[in-house]
């Protein structure tokens, strides 16, 4: 079996802590090459510490993580870039001093080579040609959203994490973020944590639902109901069963 | 005939704003909670839950709009006199004191909280340390707790207060299932002996196990209150959490 028919990411038995506090309580998945998976829950789920314990920025307390099926699970997260893991995180964490273009250009340097680079990422994400001279610390939260994801793929990933792409964006921003990210499809696995229900379903072949640091709910948007991935999502149903003390 | 009798919230809140310079946090919130009653209060990041509990106990003036207790306004008063006058509240990240022992930390509370003598305080805090399970640890500095333990002498300070109504800021989280349910347990004992709960948590089912009403809140407006199902089952409050509705 050749690297690329085994999955991008296998987490087995994962467990991730904030100092007491357990955020993941023994997740395990699977993410096949080119899926794209919508992450949907509720704050405190454990959403972003997962996505940062699969970008090696958070570390791993119980389990594993294999790219690709090679183990990365103590792998720092400069590595993991290397290894074809990049991450666009919460709150987008540009380089506010320096330009868009030298943004990009850092993560170019220390990603991988490949098809991807200043002018494809352009091609594919046109908001960015016309900032590429600006400071990134001067742009709107859409214009940096597209940096931070520019970033991600210009480091020649076989995984993208998206955390919270929308989040604090305009209608139209997240639109023409959506629009641009389709385009990747089937070029990349993409992971993506996403608020907007609806959106999520529309963009993704598969979506999970984390509630508490558990994976709760795992299908295709078309064999699961909004009701199905509400209940998850709340968890209400569980107040009615007996105590599993 | 005998006059029917008029029972009248235990804490309220009447059109409540608050302002942090330019940034409007809380808009004419309405909120009220009966003597005795356990009532959850939910809501995205950033809807106002918090600085909502914040107006409530003192921490700091609101813009405008009225907080009573008792059927007396609050306005001006300061966080220690709402304690004094039965109002605790724990905080979301439990901060004991570290180097001192889970007796002393309770002690403290019963001490400068209620302003009980020292004879008063130490068989007050022994008694709410049975209450919450803590007596095994009595003697162990609060640095060394777990943090179930930690939550529960978050607990135990406010209760050491003498409180009629208590306001728990997620003090679910980051529990195991089973440290959860002891939670839980704890506080429906409280509200057993005639505690007033108000209650902001994220995990509704732990939630639902204790209290009989909920109040959604998003963009620091109330979105809707009633029965729990209900109030997660509304349009506006699925909106919030999920986003747009299905077209």
């Amino acid at each position: 079996m050749t690297s690329a028919q085994k999955p991008a990411l296998t987490l087995t038995d994962l467990v991730g802590r904030h100092g007491q506090l357990q955020a993941i309580k023994g997740l395990s998945l699977t993410v096949e090459p080119n899926e794209v998976l919508a992450v949907i829950g509720a704050n405190g789920a454990g959403k972003t510490t997962l996505m940062r314990m699969i970008a090696g920025l958070h570390p791993v307390a119980e389990g594993g993580i294999l790219l690709h099926g090679a183990p990365v699970t103590t792998m720092p997260a400069h590595e993991r870039v290397k290894a074809g893991i990049a991450l666009s995180p919460e709150g987008r964490r540009l380089f506010g001093d320096m330009t868009v273009a030298e943004n990009l250009m850092i993560a170019a340097e220390n990603g991988r080579k490949g098809d991807w680079t200043l002018s494809t990422v352009c091609d594919a994400f046109p908001q960015l040609t016309p900032l590429l001279g600006r400071l990134a610390g001067g742009l709107s939260g859409g214009q940096r959203q597209a940096v931070a994801i520019g970033r991600a793929l210009i480091s020649n990933p076989s995984v993208i994490l998206l955390d919270e792409v929308s989040l604090g964006l305009s209608p139209a921003a997240v639109e023409g973020l959506y629009e641009s990210l389709a385009g990747l499809k089937g070029q990349v696995t993409l992971i993506v944590v996403e608020q907007d229900l609806t959106r999520a379903m529309g963009f993704a072949s598969r979506l999970i639902c984390i509630a508490e640091g558990v994976l709760e709910l795992d299908g295709t948007p078309a064999t699961l109901s909004r009701q199905q991935i509400t209940d998850a999502y709340f968890g209400i149903h569980k107040a009615e069963e007996p105590s599993h003390a | 005939m005998m006059p029917a009798m008029t029972v009248e919230p235990i804490l309220r809140a009447k059109g409540v704003n608050k302002s942090f310079g330019a940034l409007k946090v809380l808009f004419d919130v309405d909120f009220h909670v009966m003597p005795g009653e356990a009532v959850g209060v939910v809501g995205p990041n950033g809807a106002g839950k918090t600085t909502l509990f914040g107006a409530l106990a003192g921490s700091f003036p609101v813009s405008s709009g009225a907080i009573q207790l008792g059927g007396r306004d609050l306005s001006g008063t300061s966080a220690a006199e709402r304690c004094r006058l039965g109002l605790a509240r724990t905080h979301q990240v439990p901060k004991p004191f570290l180097g001192m022992t889970v007796f002393e930390n309770v002690h403290v509370a019963a001490r400068a909280g209620a302003g009980m003598d020292q004879t008063r305080a130490t068989a007050e805090a022994a008694d709410i340390l049975r209450r919450t399970g803590l007596m095994p640890l009595a003697n162990r500095p609060a640095a060394a707790l777990g943090l179930l333990d930690r939550k529960r002498l978050e607990v135990a300070r406010a209760l050491a207060t003498q409180p009629n109504v208590i306001l728990l800021d997620e003090i679910g989280g980051g529990l195991t299932e089973a440290e959860l349910v002891a939670l839980v347990d704890l506080i429906r004992s409280l509200q057993a002996d005639g505690l007033t709960v108000v209650w902001i948590e994220h995990i509704l089912h732990a939630l639902l196990r204790v209290v009989t009403r909920l109040v959604c809140m998003a963009e620091g407006r109330v979105l809707a209150q009633g029965d729990p199902r209900d109030v997660m089952a509304h349009p506006e409050v699925q909106r919030a959490y999920l986003g747009s509705s299905p077209e």
